[in-house]
């Protein structure tokens, strides 16, 4: 500890007014922001000590655009893909068309996506080298590379209007991979060490796989005449409810970790993104009564724009639970501490 | 198999003894590893330098952060080796350095101080004989200076990638960039890292990260280079105090148990390994350390499980979700009766 400046006169200023914390008073105490409503901390504030506050993990180097645009790309086109299949088998042309440009346009964008935040196209090829059960990004890599093209065709063949049997084949063949799109984006997020995303790993499926289908009928309700977007409006309400329900037990499973998901960006984006689904279902519902375009338009808006916000807030939120220490160090502390150590 | 690491009795997680076995090299090396003792670590940041210049690893910029003595802050992608730096208000609870000076007596050099018209004056460390104070016997170091003060302490440590028997970063690399050599250590292959950036949130102890330049993945390779031709990594090598020690890792960890037991015998009982125990979250690091206080003071995490322990469990999840998601589709289409 210097405490003392040496100059030419000899020893002045006994004590510098800024002391390096040290030990275990090192440890970044955050002060809780102000909730404006009297709300009880959803967990006891934790004493604990870090390397100058320094984050123990390197914190995700994914651009957020990018890479919550993928995860919220791919939910999107997964479901559109199952709309898509239903539509045929039930004979909603409008809708089946509708469903299948929406997969393929949404899928072509998240690869774009995907390809932009590698850097150089050639990278994705590396992806194919080889297939590795235990990285989800190849076996994401993988499910993509069979999906893309499937949803490709579909779009194709309905636009030509040739081809029927290898359209509905192709449309099969989304929808039965379309699923394992929309939930891998969870293990990807789920398999790391960032606390908030990790934590969550029961849930987070669910949750995506709810925000996938509130987005698929979202915009299925925006493009798609009322008479035939009947399934549409059931998919919205059924994933919203999917989405919101998931999320909220995963909040509550999730202990200390979850507190990412209530502060700053996450948590207006997350509360948007509530607001959002809530009220797109709602509108839905609504548009099914009052045969009103606009609605069926705002309702889908809104449900689409939900969506996003909610891959954006978990996204956000990961990040910053990878940059503060306490998320990592106070739940490892207290599982060594279970274990009677 | 070109990747090697991959398709061999793949476990995830557990202690596993024959680490490069399983990655596919029936007669493998003894597994090689570093043991890195932070009560010798005089915080000379030798390793650093030599890692750097081994490696022909890019300089990351120089700037003043205000913490402590150590402007490196933490391992990343241009540092495979980092020392630490922590203050602390605590005594040193009698820790020797080792080292016998028993023909120099310091406390009769000590005793002739300000008496001699040569010595320092004003702003000299040693208190003048008059004022020692009353508890200290002769000969001993009080850990309380004249003023009542409590002694701060130091604690260098040098930090460097676990190299863990169950590696995060490898098992969840897409392209096979990350693999297991025959020494058991985890090494990035530059040419074949697509810059995806997954290893990075993997870590559980925030190691490897992305070069911001190239977009690729960096991080300590143990000196691949080096132990193929029988030689140590540069670190090691240059460390003056064999703080880093280098060896078969079944060696080192008997070096740091002794060790241990002979800093414990000497009243530093918080001394104390961390990731040697191949029973730990991540089946054991091949680079373990001996520290003074809790890991986290250092930057290190409690206790680190290696993300993939949870990957069946993840990929069920998934899958149940998936099955819903198609359900929740197939309900939207049921026809209601009007």
């Amino acid at each position: 500890m210097s405490e003392s400046d040496v100059t030419r006169d000899g020893v002045r200023h006994a004590r510098p007014d800024r002391e390096a914390p040290t030990g275990a008073h090192a440890g970044r105490r955050r002060r809780r922001r102000g909730r404006g409503r009297g709300e009880q901390p959803m967990v006891p504030e934790a004493e604990f000590s870090s390397y100058y506050g320094k984050p123990v993990l390197n914190k995700p180097t994914w651009k957020p655009l990018d890479i919550a645009g993928y995860l919220y790309l791919g939910g999107l086109a997964g479901a559109s893909s199952l709309l898509a299949a239903g539509a045929g088998v039930t004979g909603r042309p409008a809708l089946g068309r509708a469903a299948k440009l929406g997969a393929a346009g949404s899928i072509t964008l998240s690869l774009a996506a995907l390809v932009h935040d590698l850097g150089r196209p050639a990278r994705f090829l590396n992806m194919l080298r080889v297939f590795k059960p235990t990285s989800p990004m190849s076996v994401g890599s993988w499910i993509l590379s069979g999906y893309v093209p499937l949803a490709l065709a579909a779009a194709a063949t309905d636009v030509a209007g040739r081809y029927r049997l290898v359209g509905s084949a192709a449309t099969a063949g989304a929808a039965v991979l379309g699923p394992a799109v929309a939930t891998y984006t969870a293990v990807l997020l789920s398999d790391t060490a960032v606390p908030s995303w990790h934590e969550g790993y029961r849930q987070l499926p669910f949750v995506f796989a709810g925000s996938a289908a509130t987005s698929a009928a979202g915009l299925a309700l925006a493009a798609v005449p009322s008479g035939q977007a009947g399934p549409a409006r059931r998919m919205a309400v059924l994933g919203a409810g999917l989405e919101l329900g998931a999320f909220r037990v995963m909040k509550l499973r999730m202990g200390l970790t979850a507190e990412p998901f209530e502060q700053g960006r996450p948590r207006r984006l997350l509360r948007t993104a509530e607001a959002l689904t809530a009220g797109g279902a709602a509108l839905a519902l609504l548009s099914a009564r009052v045969r009103d375009r606009r609605l069926a338009v705002a309702a889908g808006a809104a449900l689409l724009t939900g969506s996003a916000a909610l891959r954006f807030g978990v996204f956000h939120a990961g990040v910053a639970s990878a940059e503060d220490p306490r998320y990592t160090v106070v739940p490892q502390r207290e599982r060594l501490r279970a274990r009677g150590r | 198999m070109s990747d090697g690491a991959e398709g061999h009795g793949n476990l995830l997680y557990g202690p596993q003894p024959d680490v490069a076995g399983a990655a596919g090299y029936p007669d493998a090396p003894p597994r090689m590893g570093f043991f890195t003792d932070t009560s010798v670590c005089i915080g000379c940041k030798a390793c650093e330098v030599a890692c750097k210049e081994w490696n022909a690893v890019p300089e990351d910029g120089l700037l003043l952060t205000g913490m402590s003595y150590d402007n490196t802050q933490g391992l990343g992608a241009d540092t495979w080796r980092h020392v630490a730096f922590i203050e602390q208000r605590k005594p040193l609870a009698g820790q020797e350095p080792g080292v016998a000076h028993d023909d120099v007596d310091v406390f009769a050099a000590a005793s002739r101080l300000g008496t001699d018209v040569a010595s320092p004056g004003p702003g000299a460390t040693a208190p003048p004989p008059d004022r020692a104070p009353g508890g200290a016997p002769a000969g001993e170091i009080s850990p309380v200076s004249p003023d009542g003060r409590t002694e701060l302490r130091w604690l260098m440590a040098s930090d460097v990638c676990k190299h863990c028997t169950h590696a995060a970063c490898l098992d969840v690399c897409p392209t096979g960039s990350l693999f297991r050599t025959e020494f058991g250590t985890v090494v990035v292959q530059e040419d074949i890292c697509n810059g995806c950036g997954y290893c990075v949130p993997a870590c559980p102890y925030g190691v490897i990260d992305q070069r911001k330049d190239d977009g690729r993945a960096w991080k300590c390779t143990l000196c691949y280079d080096r132990l193929g031709v029988g030689m140590e990594p540069a670190c090691a090598k240059s460390c003056p105090t064999d703080s880093i020690q280098f060896g078969p890792l079944e060696e080192l960890r008997e070096r740091a148990q002794a060790r241990v037991a002979q800093l414990h015998a000497a009243g530093v009982t918080d001394a104390r390994l961390y990731g040697e125990s191949p029973d730990d979250g991540v089946g054991g690091d091949g680079a373990f350390f001996l520290l003074l206080d809790e890991p986290e003071v250092y930057g290190l995490p409690p206790d680190p499980v290696v993300t993939t322990r949870d990957l069946p469990d993840m990929w069920r999840h998934a899958a149940l979700a998936a099955v819903s998601l198609l359900a929740l589709a197939a309900g939207s289409f049921v026809r209601r009766q009007r």
